[in-house]
């Protein structure tokens, strides 16, 4: 990289890493919980995807109940400790409480769930229990959201859940991905291991394919889920990705969530290519990390910012400058990077109105900087998905299910991001949820 | 302008707001304080043989986040020489001549013991006494306080001593526990009191603590009941109010205890209102806003001096077999307002009569006109205000209570009423 940013002391670096929701102090938490209308048939509960019994937790936080509340949130939701850090409130349950109706500031669901797991989790309280073993044998492949989800709800019924991972640390996008201001990475292990109270086993380091093939994780276990993800970055296809200070966004935010600060370079200049949530956590944790000026470049204008409205404000609070109707074409440098030439675009409607984004002949500019950052979606699973599981149907390179996570493989049940083709940690856990039931239906209930 | 001088049985104030006896009428320093802040007056913590009390005193009920909507204590009287009292009581009618200062008194049934204080504490320049047959814990145990207000012949006759030697008013404190308190009102009356005040406190326990399964306030791991007042005791003092103005063989001047909403103590007949626990929560200054609050109404009103309104709630608080059966309200939901929490729903469903009607996917319920019994229920669990209002549906028929409907069947008329209704 030409110019690496200096680095911070180590109380700065906590600093700006610090979390952005803080813990509710008991007296905050009561409070808030009071707030709480109670309503019946809860619009936050429709709101949820893994439907967590809302008010019951609330109301057992203003009783004191804090262990029944974890239990109501967890028996939802085996992930209801990270969710509560990282889920989207706004666009969820926050977003559906009766208070907006009445021009009020909705219940802060997030920060009373965190109260009750964080309790729990705090004293090394069990809130569930493994069922009596059916003798029944689940393999899952990829230990994150999902096939947690999944893994949890089958050995509540007593099923013995084996999770395969490629990578030696499990937790999927909650270790690895997700802005480690929102939640760090032993905090997403703390819940690993109440999945792994429930007697589910994770093999980590394992990378179904090479390791073990699909056929032996099919002929030991009487069903297979997937919980794959996604694959790598998208590619840009333009020259000179090859250069130094050019990084994928999820592997520069994986370093930060499980490295310590000191140890990541960041760009004195700093631009991120994207527009979407990762884009956010990539330039925002860039800032934090002491990079002086960090660009966000973008095909289309401020109205087609994919990243949530409350995300994308977060990263112009942290001073991120956002470049729009700009496409990079070119990255330069000769051995490092520095700059990226690119052309400005406009968006036009072709004659079926779709929008379409057009590139204007010579308005080619070149932006100065020592890092670029790629931010622009993920590639689907289907090389890997083709070449284990023949027959398998996708779509779009997603894995087709149906609303109890069947495949088209019989026995071959599927959930999360190589499914819905990347969405949220709670979508995932409800996709796992919703084919441990599949599975348990399809094995005929069978209960010890 | 609205003139609030209020007058008690003969003590006058200038205004009907006056400290209740307890902790914060306890020396000249605090009464002084009041006085200043513009309470009008204050009846002095209960004078006696000085006791020794426990500590800890008090409990609290809290509601959701908001502290003491329930108070008790079980504090005795005071604890200071009677002389230290009578001297500081004379101190403050010399400074503040045209505010009440009235003296509760409490000493053991005894004539002359009663003789003696009641003469200490005139000749101190109180301008009334409040006799403490009301308190209902610690003292009742050595045969003072609601031994006494319990029952109506002791009443009666500690009454009647105190008044062959009294020159100053006299109100008998009544107390709330107990099964008719117009019994003692009516005996207070027999004995020659001049005017009641109430209620005094409730008995109560105030919790338990789950670590200690020490009882509330807790006093070296154990717990006696005391004495429950605060908001939510108002309702339990109004119609205790109402039914002592009310009850023919009482008649008698009632200073109101029992919550700070002065106005709807004096609507139900109180010429004065006693507050302690608002102040022992906020301090004296509350009473700024009381003073400014009932001069506002009473002018928006249209009502000069507190006479023009004193009882007029009277007339219609009635028996039950008075009330007419032909009225008839049912709920209305203003859909505009509806936030769609559904707790009118499930409180209907649950709770009552099955009136209210969810459909999948729509925010707002909707009430079964037919089926609604007009109960309130809804309108009161709504979490937003006037969302839900009840609407008077006109019968067609004419008045009709179930005191009239028997006696009109007792001369062979069948009246029209509405039909017998069942849920389901």
């Amino acid at each position: 990289m030409k110019n690496v940013a200096p680095k911070l002391e180590d109380s700065v670096y906590e600093r700006n890493f610090a979390d952005i929701n803080p813990r509710l102090t008991e007296a905050q938490a009561l409070s808030e919980a009071a707030r709480c209308l109670f309503c019946y048939d809860a619009p936050c509960i429709a709101a949820c995807p893994t439907a967590i019994d809302i008010p019951s937790f609330i109301k057992k936080i203003t009783t004191g109940n804090l262990r029944g509340s974890a239990r109501t949130i967890f028996e939802a939701n085996i992930l209801g400790h990270s969710c509560a850090r990282v889920c989207p409130v706004e666009a969820l349950c926050e977003g559906a409480c009766v208070l907006n109706q009445e021009h009020k500031r909705p219940v802060t669901i997030g920060a009373l769930q965190r109260v009750a797991t964080d309790h729990v989790l705090d004293r090394g309280i069990r809130v569930l229990e493994a069922g009596s073993p059916n003798g029944r044998r689940v393999a899952l492949v990829g230990a994150g959201p999902a096939s947690f989800g999944c893994a949890a709800a089958l050995a509540r019924l007593g099923y013995a859940c084996r999770i395969y991972e490629r990578r030696t640390v499990p937790g999927g996008l909650n270790t690895h991905g997700i802005a480690a201001y929102k939640m760090r990475a032993p905090e997403a292990l703390r819940e690993v291991e109440l999945v792994r109270s429930l007697g589910v086993e994770i093999r980590g380091g394992v990378e179904v394919g090479k390791d073990v093939t699909i056929e032996q994780l099919r002929s030991e276990a009487n069903a297979l889920f997937l919980g794959i993800g996604l694959g790598p970055t998208e590619s840009l296809r333009i020259p000179g990705e090859e250069l130094a200070g050019v990084v994928d966004a999820l592997h520069f935010i994986d370093r930060i969530k499980n490295e310590p600060f000191r140890r990541i370079d960041v760009g004195r200049t700093v631009v991120v290519i994207g527009a979407g949530n990762t884009s956010v956590d990539a330039a925002t944790q860039a800032k934090r990390l002491g990079a002086e000026s960090v660009r966000v470049v973008y095909r289309r204008g401020p109205e087609d910012v994919p990243a949530y409205h409350y995300e994308y404000e977060l990263a112009k609070s942290d001073g991120v400058v956002y470049v729009f109707h700009t496409l990079p074409v070119r990255f330069l440098g000769d051995g490092a990077l520095t700059a990226i030439e690119c052309v400005r675009t406009e968006v036009t409607t072709d004659e079926k109105g779709r929008r379409m984004v057009r590139a204007v002949p010579g308005s080619e500019l070149r932006i100065p900087c020592d890092m670029a950052i790629v931010a622009v979606g993920q590639t689907k699973a289907v090389e890997w998905l083709t070449r284990h599981l023949s027959g398998l149907e996708l779509d779009r390179g997603r894995v087709k299910i149906d609303g109890e996570g069947r495949t088209s493989l019989k026995g071959v049940y599927a959930g999360g991001d190589c499914v819905n083709g990347g969405r949220e940690v709670v979508n995932a856990v409800a996709e796992g949820k919703a084919a441990a039931l599949g599975i348990d239906r399809d094995l005929g209930h069978p209960r010890a | 302008m609205a003139d609030l001088t209020a007058d008690c049985a003969g003590i006058k104030s200038p205004n009907p707001f006056w400290v209740a006896s307890g902790p914060p009428a306890n020396t000249a320093y605090q009464v002084m304080r009041a006085f200043d802040a513009g309470w009008g007056g204050a009846v002095w913590k209960t004078i006696g043989e000085p006791i020794v009390n426990t500590t800890s005193r008090y409990g609290g009920v809290d509601l959701g986040t908001s502290r003491v909507m329930g108070f008790n204590n079980i504090e005795l009287i005071s604890d200071r020489p009677i002389e230290d009292n009578l001297r500081e009581i004379a101190e403050v009618k010399k400074r503040y001549p045209r505010n009440a200062v009235v003296a509760s008194l409490m000493v053991e049934s005894k004539r002359e013991a009663w003789h003696e204080i009641v003469k200490r504490t005139e000749g101190a320049g109180a301008d009334g006494l409040e006799l403490n047959f009301g308190c209902p814990h610690g003292m009742s145990e050595r045969g003072m306080g609601s031994a006494v207000g319990q029952v109506p012949e002791y009443t009666k006759l500690i009454t009647s001593w105190v008044k062959e030697v009294a020159r100053t008013p006299v109100l008998v404190k009544l107390t709330p526990n107990i099964s008719d308190v117009t019994y003692i009102a009516a005996a207070a009356r027999e004995g020659g009191a001049d005017g009641v005040s109430l209620i005094n406190t409730i008995n109560s326990i105030m919790g338990i603590d789950l670590d200690t399964f020490a009882p509330r306030p807790i006093v070296d791991g154990r717990s006696s009941h005391g004495g429950y007042c605060g908001p939510a005791v108002k309702p339990i003092a109004l119609n205790m109010v109402s039914a002592v103005a009310k009850h023919p063989k009482v008649g008698l001047p009632i200073s109101g205890i029992g919550g700070q909403d002065a106005v709807e103590f004096l609507l139900l007949g109180a010429s004065t209102v006693q507050v302690c626990t608002a102040i022992m929560h906020y301090g004296f200054r509350m009473v700024e806003d009381m003073i400014d609050g009932l001069a506002n109404w009473m002018d928006t009103r249209g009502f000069r001096t507190l006479a023009d309104f004193r009882g007029k709630s009277l007339e219609r608080v009635v028996d039950w077999g008075d009330l007419n059966l032909n009225f008839k309200v049912i709920a209305e939901i203003h859909s505009d307002k509806c936030i769609g929490c559904h707790l009118c729903y499930i409180a209907c469903e649950d709770g009552a009569h099955q009136s209210i009607r969810l459909t999948s996917g729509m925010k707002v319920p909707e009430i079964i006109e037919e089926r609604c019994v007009g109960c309130n229920l809804c309108m009161l669990v709504c979490p937003v205000p006037g969302c839900i209002a009840m609407k008077e549906m006109p019968t067609g028929r004419a008045p009709m209570s179930w005191r009239a409907y028997q006696e009109a069947l007792g001369r062979g008329v069948a009246c029209e009423l509405p039909g017998e209704r069942h849920a389901h």
